[in-house]
């Protein structure tokens, strides 16, 4: 065991090598976080601007792409009442900040990353579960501030417990699953047949 | 007031008392002190674990007191704080002989552990008694930050750092004004990595996408990069200590071990980057490098075995050694070949957010980390007991250490097959025939198949359970009655 390793196993050159490969490695990392930042920053063809809750929102099957990608429509404003960017993001952001205190991700997911006792979130606005699209807005409303008393069977038995959210907290909260249906999620989920789908094949 | 504050801390400094051991160093007493409360947080792992399990089988157990959610939590959040406590111990056990020096601020180093045990105290306090706030920045500064596995409020995660700086610092200084080596270039290179890492995951974005994008910065770049860096220190450190490997040839493995690692789990980190809004060119770039993580994998498995064979399985810590084998085996198995079958994005199209993943997570982080922990929870109960025998021949032929690793690995192995039948089941049904829509998502969870996946899946976390009893029995009773001193090893260089 005492003679020298061959070059290729020595510790020295394989020191260099782990340098070489993590350091490369980083900066390719850094290279793509930007322009991956670029791509998604709110209000580009990924992500889109808050606003997008003034507007039909549908996912559908893109045959040209071969996936499943949303579809950005006519004028729907959210509660009745077209609003302007800054006061979309206000909105939004409550959603988000009350999506996070309330620790939904521990039950449901986002972008397909949460837990899994409960259904995804991602295309929560579409779901054909919302019965028609008229009343979609007040059933998710009255969902979120008191889901034990309307709750609907499902053959699992879980329900949502009351979380205490308010009435304010709950237009934010539909605001931030509306605007998060419209993010290009790469085709995920595949399949998915949406409540306008559903209305309009 | 400050008499009660005296008190008090008297109190809780009095229940770390048995680390004040002769046997030990500095170094080796506070790593004690981080075993010890490591060992609290697996258990409450396990139970918080056992909770939600029962959640899925009778919805209404404990509904509207101690929901899913924060069974949930608790759970994922007990296990990352205690691997992390079982890490920051090891390195401190090792600290002083890898360096030749003691500790340059050891007092600090015990603050830091006082104040970290406190900190997770609280955070777990309100996750336990206030569990969620209004939808405002203060919920996220105190109560609850809401994205998986980074929980802990932000004022938290500054007490975090401001410790883990103090960790750094310890080792660093001490490495500095002892002896530099392989094994400690990497570690500390890596410690800077692990800990600039986590700032990635202390600030608010109402961009969902960008908000995941660096949330996986924390949690991939820390379990499938740095935190395998640093096991794969800890493993070095471990069979030169338990083998008498050589150093040349155990450090050569670590630098292979880091060049096959991060350049395939950096980029790797792509694999997350599929369906959070990110651009496609991530399908290509994830899926490659992602696909090679199991690589390492197996050189660590080839390293750990040959080493052992070539020093025909003399160790000085057969428990120790026993369960860095099984940590080579799990860490491939549940890192390398569970993350295999579902990273390439054509079928993680299906099995993103299922029990897919669960099933993943429960045998690779059982499987690469715990384990390792556990090892050398052995060396430490070993050297504690005065350097006594640990090898053959242990009272009534070592039964419940080898029951225990036994039951263990069986429980946790158990739970992953059944989450992955569910898994499969839900990939199917849910998925590709149903389109993932809530009516398919509640057809598959109500599905026979998932239901009993579920009822078996709680069977072998009480298995798991019971081997963590036996776990902590043994490691409050080995070596207690043992005259014998350690295994001597011939050192070869």
């Amino acid at each position: 065991m005492s003679q020298q390793p061959p070059n290729w196993a020595s510790e020295a050159r394989w020191k260099k090598i782990a340098i070489w490969v993590t350091a490369g490695s980083f900066v390719l990392l850094i290279f793509l976080t930007f322009d991956t930042l670029s791509k998604t920053s709110v209000g580009g063809e990924r992500v889109r601007a808050y606003s997008v809750i003034n507007q039909e929102i549908d996912y559908r099957f893109n045959a040209q792409k071969n996936r499943f990608m949303p579809v950005i429509g006519k004028e729907a404003p959210l509660f009745g009442k077209v609003v302007t960017e800054t006061e979309a993001e206000q909105l939004v952001t409550l959603g988000k900040k009350t999506v996070q205190s309330k620790n939904c991700m521990n039950c449901h997911t986002l972008l397909g990353n949460g837990a899994y006792y409960a259904p995804d979130l991602t295309k929560a606005w579409l779901d054909p579960n919302w019965i028609d699209a008229a009343n979609r807005e007040n059933l998710m409303l009255a969902f979120l501030k008191d889901p034990v008393g309307n709750a609907r069977a499902n053959a699992s038995g879980r329900k949502m417990p009351n979380l205490g959210i308010t009435d304010e907290e709950a237009h934010g909260i539909v605001a931030f699953l509306k605007w998060m249906s419209a993010i290009d999620t790469n085709g995920f989920p595949n399949n998915f047949k949406t409540l306008n789908a559903k209305e309009q094949p | 007031m400050s008499a009660i504050l005296s008190n008090v801390s008297g109190k809780v400094t009095s229940l770390f008392a048995f680390t004040e051991n002769p046997h030990l160093n500095g170094g080796q007493k506070l790593a004690s002190k981080y075993f010890t409360v490591a060992m609290v947080l697996f258990l409450a792992q396990l139970l918080f674990g056992l909770l939600a399990a029962i959640q899925f089988i009778w919805p209404d157990f404990l509904f509207g007191w101690l929901d899913f959610s924060v069974n949930r939590m608790i759970h994922t959040n007990a296990m990352v704080v205690w691997l992390l406590y079982g890490f920051l111990g090891s390195v401190y056990w090792f600290l002083e002989e890898e360096s030749g020096s003691e500790i340059v601020g050891l007092k600090l180093g015990v603050i830091g552990f006082y104040v970290l045990t406190i900190a997770v105290t609280l955070v777990v306090l309100v996750y336990l008694l206030i569990q969620t706030g209004p939808g405002k920045d203060a919920s996220i500064w105190f109560i609850n930050e809401g994205r998986e596995y980074i929980e802990a409020p932000r004022w938290a995660d500054i007490g975090i750092v401001v410790v883990i700086l103090v960790f750094f610092y310890n080792v660093a200084a001490t490495f500095a004004k002892g002896r530099w080596s392989g094994v400690s270039g990497v570690l500390t290179l890596d410690l800077i990595a692990l800990a600039g890492l986590y700032t990635a995951g202390m600030f608010y974005l109402t961009n969902i996408t960008a908000d995941q994008y660096w949330w996986w910065w924390v949690i991939h770049l820390w379990v499938e990069a740095t935190w395998e860096v640093l096991v794969g220190c800890i493993m070095a450190w471990s069979l030169m200590h338990l083998l008498g490997a050589r150093r040349k040839i155990v450090q050569t493995w670590l630098y292979i071990e880091v060049a096959l690692m991060f350049g395939s789990g950096i980029l790797g980190l792509g694999h997350h980057y599929f369906w959070i809004g990110t651009p496609d060119y991530w399908f290509s770039i994830g899926g490659f490098f992602s696909a090679l993580e199991p690589i390492p994998l197996v050189a660590m498995v080839v390293h750990s075995v040959y080493d052992a064979g070539v020093h025909k399985f003399k160790a000085t810590n057969h428990p120790a050694m026993a369960w860095i084998i099984a940590h080579t085996f799990g860490n491939f198995i549940g890192a390398g070949v569970w993350g295999f079958m579902q990273t390439l994005p054509q079928i993680n199209l299906y099995t993103h957010g299922t029990q897919w993943s669960a099933s993943h997570g429960h045998i690779a982080f059982f499987g690469a980390y715990a384990t390792i922990n556990i090892a050398f929870f052995y060396m430490a109960v070993q050297k504690w007991r005065g350097n006594v025998w640990m090898s053959g021949d242990l009272p009534g032929n070592g039964w419940k250490w080898k029951w225990s690793i036994g039951l263990l690995n069986f429980g946790v192995l158990g739970m992953t097959v059944a989450l992955l039948i569910a898994g499969y089941e839900q990939a199917f049904i849910e998925r590709a025939m149903q389109g993932s829509t809530w009516d398919a998502y509640f057809a598959a969870q109500s599905h026979p198949w998932f239901r009993e996946a579920m009822v078996w899946r709680t069977v072998f976390g009480l298995v798991t359970i019971g081997g963590l009893g036996l776990l902590i029995w043994d490691l409050m009773t080995i070596g207690k009655d043992e005259s014998r001193p350690a295994l001597a090893l011939t050192h070869e260089d």
